[in-house]
């Protein structure tokens, strides 16, 4: 067996559905040492089902995996760290209270005697950074200090460590600012030169093709293209990656829809997260939000909703000044936030349906509760929720009906404004155009729609407006229908670079 | 991220045994200044020995107690360990100097039996530290109160001297207190055990994902917890003369402990804290004491502040810890991160750690 002509890892045949959804439907790719191998599809395409199973996280239905030629099978994460496989994800496998020669070795930590040699771990730590050209990392800071740039760096040191032959990194710059993306094209150089194959995944065409030597491409779980990066033009893989008209999948602005008096105006709105907000929601209107993540996107939700409250600025609903201090006073005044984290902040996850839906009337509206009660199963079956009965408890129903119970509890209020924070994450095809439905009635219906997302076609498709945030502020509107390329060149500043930049 | 902004962000922040300390010399200043203010001498010899003194039953408890707080469990059945051990250790002696190294070891045998069993509870059976332990310590309580009517056995002169004797004003059972914290404060530092304590408690999913064993630590820690527990109840029974089926329970060493480790920086979900902050916190309860002992407050107003003292430190120390999610804007608009870090984009998009974090 040569290694050095022939893959390192190669995956041929792979499948995996959960719950009877296939999400991955027969994708083979090989990864040769020393080539940046870019992973590019939509949201839902199946990459990163794909990383986690090379990466021993989920178990594959079918096919094969072969590292080095021989028959590989990861059961747990770090089987596959041993072998030398090793996945830097976007949510970090650290401890932050550690510091980061800790952390990289942890499990592992070297010893003299029999106790561990402290100065040896942190003379390993900087070693190992030094190799990837990193010199103001002190492996002796707390992880919780750093950047999320240098906890990267850290997670990509703590794979080093482990000697790995195969590093996947899952969106590694979708937290980080440009000057930090040219620090981790360094380290992937240094990575490169080193013989590591890296898989890279990106929403970044930029990206994709400065570093990526090979290019496959997903779209709904099935390979779509693996072929060399040069010769592919950036029109080309958008196309493939692509390959389904965005009007089919959003409905338009129902018939009766109005676009009629502001319901809520911000001047000069701030606080220390958001600054010079100006922001009309007008009644009937679908207002989108786009930027990158940490733009202050979410910030902006919860300023509006009372959570964080504006500090700065004025601030009016229904042609009266409301400074809105508290969520209560915000939901008392006919604001309702869907938050993006359904599970930590949406729901009562270890109570009934019933008691969800009505979590809010029963807490600000007391008085609402018993009218609120008997409304609820139309409520909830118009929103056409499956479960087993209003008694479900709601952890066991699937995120898309989650999703929806979240919904039934906002409009048991019968909101004026509603906001929508990343309301289709993690949610089924079907659950998805059920919101998006829902969505256009209440405009319908005269209700102001603020929807935060970052997915570039869903803005496009649902918004009459949209709105790009960039470092806490405002940084463009755009009309609807705009391009995403134009969407992601206000987000990240780089409006002279309109072609490198297009996201999925 | 550019040099400056890196440094200017790690400004040294006071760490929380820092603080912690800071806080016991300010009890200090304020108990020296009561004190004389009734004409006694707080730093006389006599004053000072009682502090210490104070300190040396509850370290023992507290150093135990921290271990078991690191890897995000909890240990209820401390005071019912050192009750357990004093009668055990007692009644071995016999008053025979011959058996002192018997009682010794059985006291600390059977601690460290009690221990694994709940360290075993707690990762085997999966029942969470506060009723595991609620329901040993029960056991254990139940076994005292059939088995003995009162004080039972007695331990020789030899014995008793460890609670008696002392280097000028600093008593020997503080210095052997202090020795053991000394060791525990290395078997966190430079033990692979100790390391994993602080992983488990820090996050058991990291843990396991890196390979660690993630039952070892918390059991190891309870082990260590009830055999800590056991050396205060010898301590006990060498100051008695005597083993007593109450004197843990009396001295409430459960809550105490915890009181004293939270008091001491360290985070009551685990992964976070230092040994020297507990004995810190030991220290503020024993000045606290002294000085109302002196100054003749009554006992149940001694209650009252400490509890104060208590929810005062947890509420600094949550406080510190909201912070998390940085400003991105000042009072009046202007950028907070830029004039650190320069025009760049550093203070841009991704930088949230809150948002990071989601």
């Amino acid at each position: 067996m040569s290694e050095s002509s022939g893959p390192i890892l190669s995956a041929a045949g792979l499948s995996k559905s959960f719950f009877g959804v296939t999400v991955l439907k027969g994708v083979g790719l090989e990864l040769y040492p020393g080539e940046v191998h870019g992973l590019v599809g939509e949201n839902g395409a199946g990459k990163s089902t794909l990383m986690k199973i090379i990466a021993g996280v989920y178990s594959r239905d079918d096919g094969t995996l072969e590292l080095a030629g021989e028959p590989v099978e990861f059961t747990h994460p770090l089987q596959a760290m041993r072998a030398g496989v090793a996945t830097v994800f976007q949510e970090f496998n650290l401890l932050p209270e550690r510091s980061v020669a800790e952390n990289v070795f942890l499990g592992r930590e070297p010893r003299s005697r029999g106790f561990v040699d402290t100065r040896a771990m942190a003379r390993q730590t900087a070693a190992l950074l030094a190799e990837l050209g990193i010199g103001f990392i002190d492996p002796d800071s707390r992880v919780s200090s750093l950047s999320v740039a240098e906890q990267q760096i850290v997670e990509i040191t703590k794979a080093l460590s482990f000697d790995a032959r195969v590093i996947s990194m899952d969106e590694p710059t979708a937290a980080l600012a440009d000057n930090e993306v040219e620090l981790l094209y360094g380290i992937i150089g240094r990575l490169k030169a080193r013989g590591v194959a890296i898989l890279y995944v990106s929403h970044r065409l930029k990206e994709i093709f400065d570093l990526c030597d090979t290019i496959t491409v997903l779209k709904d779980g099935a390979l779509v293209s693996s072929g060399p990066a040069s010769g592919l033009g950036t029109d080309e893989l958008v196309r493939r990656m692509v390959g389904r008209s965005i009007s089919t999948y959003f409905p338009r602005a129902l018939p009766g829809t109005v676009v009629g008096e502001p319901v809520v105006a911000v001047r000069g709105g701030g606080n220390h997260y958001v600054t010079d907000i100006d922001l009309d929601l007008r009644a009937g209107e679908v207002v989108g939000i786009a930027g990158l993540q940490g733009s202050g996107r979410t910030e902006l939700a919860e300023a509006f909703f009372g959570a964080v409250p504006f500090s700065r600025g004025e601030l009016v609903l229904g042609g009266e000044r409301m400074p809105l201090r508290s969520p209560r006073a915000a939901v008392r005044a006919g604001v309702a936030l869907i938050t993006e984290d359904r599970k930590a902040q949406g729901l009562a996850l270890g109570q009934s349906v019933r008691d969800n839906a009505l979590l809010v009337i029963r807490s600000v509206f007391p008085g609402r509760t018993r009218a609120a009660r008997r409304s609820v199963p139309g409520v909830l079956s118009s929103l056409e929720i499956s479960s087993r009965g209003l008694d479900q408890e709601v952890q066991y129903l699937s995120g898309g009906n989650q999703q929806k119970v979240v919904l039934a509890k906002w409009l048991a209020t019968k909101p004026r404004v509603v906001i929508l924070d990343e309301p289709t994450r993690g949610i089924d095809v079907g659950a998805k155009v059920a919101v998006y439905t829902l969505m256009r009635e209440l405009a319908r219906d005269g209700v102001a729609i603020l929807m935060i997302s970052s997915e570039l076609p869903e803005v496009i498709g649902m918004s009459d407006r949209i709105l790009v945030m960039r470092d806490g502020r405002l940084e463009a509107e755009l009309d609807a229908g705009s391009s995403e390329e134009s969407v992601l060149a206000a987000a990240t500043g780089t409006l002279t670079d309109t072609r490198g930049e297009a996201v999925l | 991220m550019s040099a400056t902004a890196t440094r200017a962000r790690r400004r040294v922040r006071l760490g929380s045994t820092a603080i912690v300390y800071l806080a016991l010399l300010g009890v200090i200043v304020v108990g020296a200044v009561l004190v004389g203010s009734v004409g006694r001498n707080f730093f006389s010899d006599g004053n000072i020995r009682d502090i210490l003194t104070g300190m040396s039953v509850l370290g023992f408890v507290a150093v135990g107690q921290t271990l078991v707080i690191l890897t995000g469990s909890l240990d209820l059945s401390v005071p019912y360990v050192v009750s357990l051990s004093s009668l055990l250790a007692a009644e071995t002696m016999r008053g025979n100097p011959a058996n002192i190294a018997q009682g010794v070891l059985l006291a600390l045998g059977v601690a460290a039996l009690i221990g694994l069993g709940n360290g075993l509870i707690v990762t085997k059976l999966r029942v969470n530290g506060f009723i595991a332990t609620l329901g040993v310590g029960l056991i254990v309580k139940g076994y005292l109160d059939t088995v003995y009517k009162g004080s039972a056995g007695s331990v020789p002169r030899e014995f008793q001297l460890i609670g008696a004797t002392g280097l000028g004003p600093v008593p020997v059972s503080t210095i052997i207190m202090l020795a053991v914290a000394a060791l525990v404060f290395l078997f966190l530092r430079r033990t692979r055990t100790g390391h994993h304590i602080y992983a488990v408690g820090g996050s058991v999913d990291v843990a396991r994902l890196s390979g660690l064993h993630t039952a070892r630590p918390v059991i190891v820690a309870h082990v260590l917890c009830s055999v800590t527990a056991a050396l205060a109840g010898l301590l006990l029974a060498s100051r008695l003369g005597v083993g007593s089926p109450t004197v843990g329970s009396q001295g409430g060493y459960d809550l105490l402990s915890i009181a004293a480790v939270v008091l001491g920086g360290t985070v009551l979900a685990g992964g976070r804290g230092t040994i020297w902050g507990t004995i810190g916190g030991v220290a503020i309860f024993a000045v606290l004491d002294s000085v109302m002992s002196v100054m003749q407050v009554n006992p149940f107003l001694k209650d009252v502040v400490r509890g104060v003292v208590i929810v005062a430190a947890v509420a600094v120390y949550t406080g510190r810890a909201l912070e998390r999610r940085r400003p991105r804007f000042g009072a009046k608009g202007f950028h907070t991160t830029r004039s650190d870090s320069g025009p760049g984009p550093s203070a841009g998009p991704g930088l949230d750690p809150a948002e990071a974090a989601r």
